[in-house]
């Protein structure tokens, strides 16, 4: 299973044939193994990388620190999962240290996540205090990286 | 050892035969099979090459880190002949966890330029004018030459896809002369894939012991082995013979490090230091950068060869399952690289079957015979390649195939 994961995790396209046969699985086994992944939340999703900025149409991305006042029973979790609904957020982790939450925002411009902010975010109960980073370069995205100065491999054509 | 005053000798005379001006040991190396490839592929487009010898994956970045900074800090000079005393000591620990051998990192081990001086190094070493070197056939194509230029030569016993490719004991003992002086043995096996089981290393290792013969273990492909039901016998790992056994290793497979040129030599202690000997004058010592490099390989990358050995095995899979789909019969290899197809349904020479598939189809192989006479019938495919270029690959050759077959 976790191989079958892994070369979907690589490249999503990859048809169950193919797989199948890297695998060495049936067809029908490795259409099997997709299907309960994706029915269990194994497989969350599939879906293109796109660099929108190399079109020069690049988003405006925030990393927003907050601070929640845990509640009762529920702890972090009710509030956030109010906050990760927002469309505007792309990612969202609590963590340790200073703040609670780290919570990634993408939006058209520095306005519209200004606005998030102010009008959707730090109005809730528990949110206790944000600081919002704008991103100013994007370097690397779950996994990928951008603009790399390194060149595809240059193997000889032929050797021993 | 030095001529104080040169022997004044009597100007060429006209009309003499003008003196031969390279080597004959070196003249009697015949061509590569593989160099001729690299003019016919010079100058077409969109080829897609399964000729390669190398992983396609570039080092794994805290690897290259590693060299980065030995540049930074001004670890620029020349090592010890030996190869620095950190990579030494890793490597004697890297062998102890990966296969329960204990080599001294004083005296036991050398660090080399690359396998490949290694190999050199083994033979120039320990062979005596005339002295004879077993190995399988087909064979990696640089031990003809090397055996060669070490005044030794070179005798194989044939292997056969009925016998999947097995290097066997009793053919090898079959060779043996009172000139042989070593055993030669690659495993997992360039070109074929073949991987020795357990019984039979130790069969050539008691074999070897028996006739007083030296055994030569290239192992540079030992950690690319794909049957988990089987795991890799190292010759490092028979106690009792070390002391007839020089194992040759190194990072270039295993960590996708080619390029850095750096891999080592682990035996006894005699003939290490003889083996250092030839290095010293040669080549003093292996690329510093690449030793700091080959020191993070050890002691952080066992990750990385996993990924990539998984990697390998899926498009072995596919690439093995595609050539029995187009009508080439494969034997399964169970390690390194490569697979190493029959071509005997098209009824062409290997080296026919290459050429025209390259120039037809644009898919680079390497035609078998350049690995020995039992390599004929047979053509080296590599699946380091990424999966779309082995599916076209496939796609390509199986059109060839088939236009050809009807042919006949």
């Amino acid at each position: 299973m976790d191989d079958i994961l892994r070369i979907l995790e690589q490249d999503a396209r990859t048809p169950p044939e193919r797989i199948a046969e890297m695998t060495g699985r049936s067809v029908d086994d490795v259409r099997e193994a997709i299907v309960t992944a994706e029915r269990d939340g194994i497989i969350l999703s599939y879906r293109s990388q796109v660099n929108w900025d190399a079109l020069g149409r690049g988003d405006v991305h925030a990393i927003i620190e907050v601070r929640v006042a845990p509640q009762r029973e529920v702890g972090f979790d009710s509030v956030a999962t109010r906050i990760a609904r927002f469309p505007e957020v792309r990612s969202m982790h609590l963590v340790s240290g200073d703040y609670d939450l780290a919570v990634q925002v993408t939006g058209e411009s520095i306005y519209a996540i200004s606005n998030f902010v102010a009008s959707k975010l730090a109005v809730l109960d528990a949110v206790q205090g944000t600081v919002t980073h704008f991103v100013l370069k994007r370097y690397k995205e779950d996994g990928s990286l951008f603009d790399t100065e390194e060149d595809s491999p240059r193997r000889l054509p032929v050797s021993m | 050892m030095t001529n104080s005053a040169r022997q004044d000798t009597a100007p060429p005379q006209e009309n003499q035969t003008p003196r031969r001006r390279i080597a004959q040991r070196v003249e009697d190396i015949p061509p590569s099979g593989i160099r001729k490839f690299f003019d016919l592929i010079a100058g077409q487009e969109g080829i897609i090459s399964l000729g390669v010898g190398e992983p396609d994956f570039v080092t794994p970045w805290h690897i290259r880190e590693a060299a980065i900074d030995s540049l930074e800090r001004g670890h620029t000079h020349y090592t010890s002949n030996y190869g620095t005393p950190e990579l030494r000591k890793e490597l004697s620990a890297y062998l102890e966890r990966m296969y329960g051998a204990r080599f001294d990192p004083q005296s036991e081990l050398l660090i080399t330029v690359g396998v490949s001086e290694a190999l050199d190094l083994a033979l120039r070493a320990t062979l005596d004018p005339g002295d004879e070197v077993i190995t399988g056939d087909p064979c990696y194509v640089a031990y003809f030459p090397v055996v060669h230029m070490a005044g030794g030569s070179l005798i194989t016993a044939p292997t056969t896809m009925e016998d999947e490719f097995r290097l066997r004991a009793s053919e090898v003992e079959k060779l043996i002369t009172p000139r042989t002086r070593a055993l030669l043995i690659n495993n997992p096996s360039n070109p074929t894939g073949a991987v020795l089981d357990r019984a039979t290393t130790e069969e050539l290792s008691e074999m070897a012991a028996r006739h007083d013969l030296l055994i030569i273990a290239d192992e540079i492909y030992d950690r690319l082995v794909y049957s988990p039901d089987e795991p890799f016998t190292s010759f490092t790992s028979l106690t009792g013979r070390s002391d007839q056994t020089v194992v040759l290793g190194g990072f270039s497979k295993s960590h996708a490090m080619t390029g850095w040129r750096v891999g080592y030599a682990a035996g006894p202690a005699d003939i290490i230091s003889a083996m250092m000997k030839v290095h010293q004058y040669t080549m003093m010592s292996a690329p510093t950068a690449a030793q700091a490099a080959a020191v993070e390989a050890l002691r952080n990358g066992d990750r990385d060869v996993d990924e990539m050995r998984e990697a390998y095995d899926q498009r072995r899979r596919l690439l093995v399952e595609g050539l029995r789909r187009i009508g080439l019969p494969c034997v399964e290899p169970r390690g390194a690289f490569y697979a190493f197809p029959s071509i005997m349904p098209t009824g062409m020479s290997s080296e026919d079957f290459a050429e025209r598939l390259l120039r037809e189809e644009g898919v680079a192989v390497v035609p078998g015979s350049a690995f020995g006479p039992s390599g004929e019938g047979f053509v080296r495919c590599c699946y380091a390649a990424s999966v779309d270029d082995i599916e076209e690959a496939l796609t390509r050759m199986g059109r060839f195939v088939e236009r050809h077959s009807q042919e006949r």
